[in-house]
């Protein structure tokens, strides 16, 4: 199970999934789309005491209308937001259009799948969530990208360390019938019940949305709205 | 020159059949315009070929761009290109106007065109039109 390049007698791939089990160590990332836009959640956690807070952001705006959270090796991480931004420029240059969401997650899904097909590579070991907005269809879309390289178009999802029950909590709620702001309030409050204030250091909750009050454009939820968010939550 | 237009048209071909399979729909005029631009600018030094790319979609309805020699791309209610169009600037100005129905359209081709293959050495012979609207294309042709 040592070589990306090799299959278990029982049809396993190890490499990859010892990747996905370095993203069930990091922070709940939880995606969930909602009536009139997509909300993204990260439990960033708080390795130091000295972090500024809004520093080592873990989601990222890679076109106008496209928001990325990224979960498991945050340096992985970075190369795969590089990567997906450079997606999105290209196809404008060439196309002239913004990137539908559903060519970037296919994108990012092949590139993941490439790294998993040769000896000399790893996996990347993070997971792309994914929401954006398809101008052209007038829809609203979330994906996951994952380093196996599949993908897939989600009502809600979750991945990180608190997958299991924080998916249990989407499904609970029904989002797709809520606004974007109603949203907020319950999203914190799914993050703060899965996160394990016993084991794990203090997280500060970094939220991001594109949603047609923000004109369909890529945007950090404003810090009063994350700040009553997390109040009404605890 | 012809051959250059039609080495363009076939990778442009692929490139937006890619696209449209990875989209799940019709691709635009628009990102084919924008293909062609790509094309012809980033290969400038190579290529001489005056490109008119025009149709349907039903994100904008019917549309035009200009790809002129060079690799600009511009969207436009008419163009003209070619050796023959010098002649009859002065005419499609005059007689075109926004909102023709589709008949009127196609005698002002047809009228356009015979203009330039009258008075230019270049031009003449026949004349090929297509018609693209929501319902497919149409093609036409008129002898000399």
């Amino acid at each position: 199970d040592q070589s990306v390049a090799t299959y278990s007698p029982d049809g396993k791939v190890y490499q990859v999934e010892y990747a996905l089990k370095a993203i069930e160590n990091s922070g709940t990332t939880i995606g969930v789309r909602c009536k009139d836009g997509v909300v993204l959640g990260v439990e960033k956690l708080l390795t130091s005491k000295m972090l500024a807070p809004g520093s080592n952001r873990r989601v990222h705006s890679v076109d106008d209308h496209i928001t990325v959270a990224v979960t498991g090796l945050l340096a992985d991480g970075r190369v795969l937001v590089k990567r997906a931004a450079d997606e999105c420029r290209g196809y404008r240059q060439n196309f002239g259009e913004p990137i539908p969401p559903k060519v970037l997650a296919e994108r990012m899904a092949g590139f993941f799948h490439a790294f998993t097909s040769y000896w000399a590579y790893r996996p990347y070991g993070a997971t792309l969530t994914i929401g954006g907005y398809d101008a052209e269809l007038g829809e609203h879309e979330l994906y996951q990208a994952e380093p196996t390289g599949d993908v897939g178009r989600y009502f809600g999802i979750a991945v990180g360390k608190g997958t299991r029950s924080a998916k249990t909590e989407i499904e609970k709620y029904a989002f797709g019938e809520k606004t974007c702001s109603e949203a907020l309030g319950y999203l914190a409050k799914i993050m703060h019940t899965v996160h394990d204030d016993v084991k794990d250091k203090p997280f500060e909750l970094e939220l991001s949305w594109v949603t047609a009050e923000t004109g369909w454009r890529a945007a950090t939820v404003p810090a009063d709205a994350r700040d009553a968010a997390n109040a009404w939550a605890l | 020159s012809a051959a250059d237009t039609q080495a363009i048209s076939d990778m442009v071909r692929r490139y937006i059949g890619e696209h449209a399979l990875d989209k799940g729909r019709l691709p635009t005029v628009k990102s084919a315009a924008h293909m062609f631009r790509t094309v012809c600018y980033n290969n400038k030094d190579r290529l001489m070929a005056g490109i008119i790319c025009a149709g349907w979609d039903p994100v904008k309805g019917g549309q035009v761009y200009s790809v002129p020699i060079g690799g600009t791309c511009v969207r436009q209610p008419f163009s003209i290109g070619g050796s023959g169009s010098t002649y009859i600037y002065g005419y499609v100005d005059s007689a075109f106007r926004e909102g023709m129905n589709r008949d009127e359209c196609v005698e002002f081709v047809r009228t356009s065109l015979s203009h330039a293959m009258a008075r230019d050495g270049s031009s003449g012979g026949v004349i090929r039109m297509v018609i693209i609207d929501e319902d497919g294309t149409e093609r036409k042709f008129v002898p000399g």
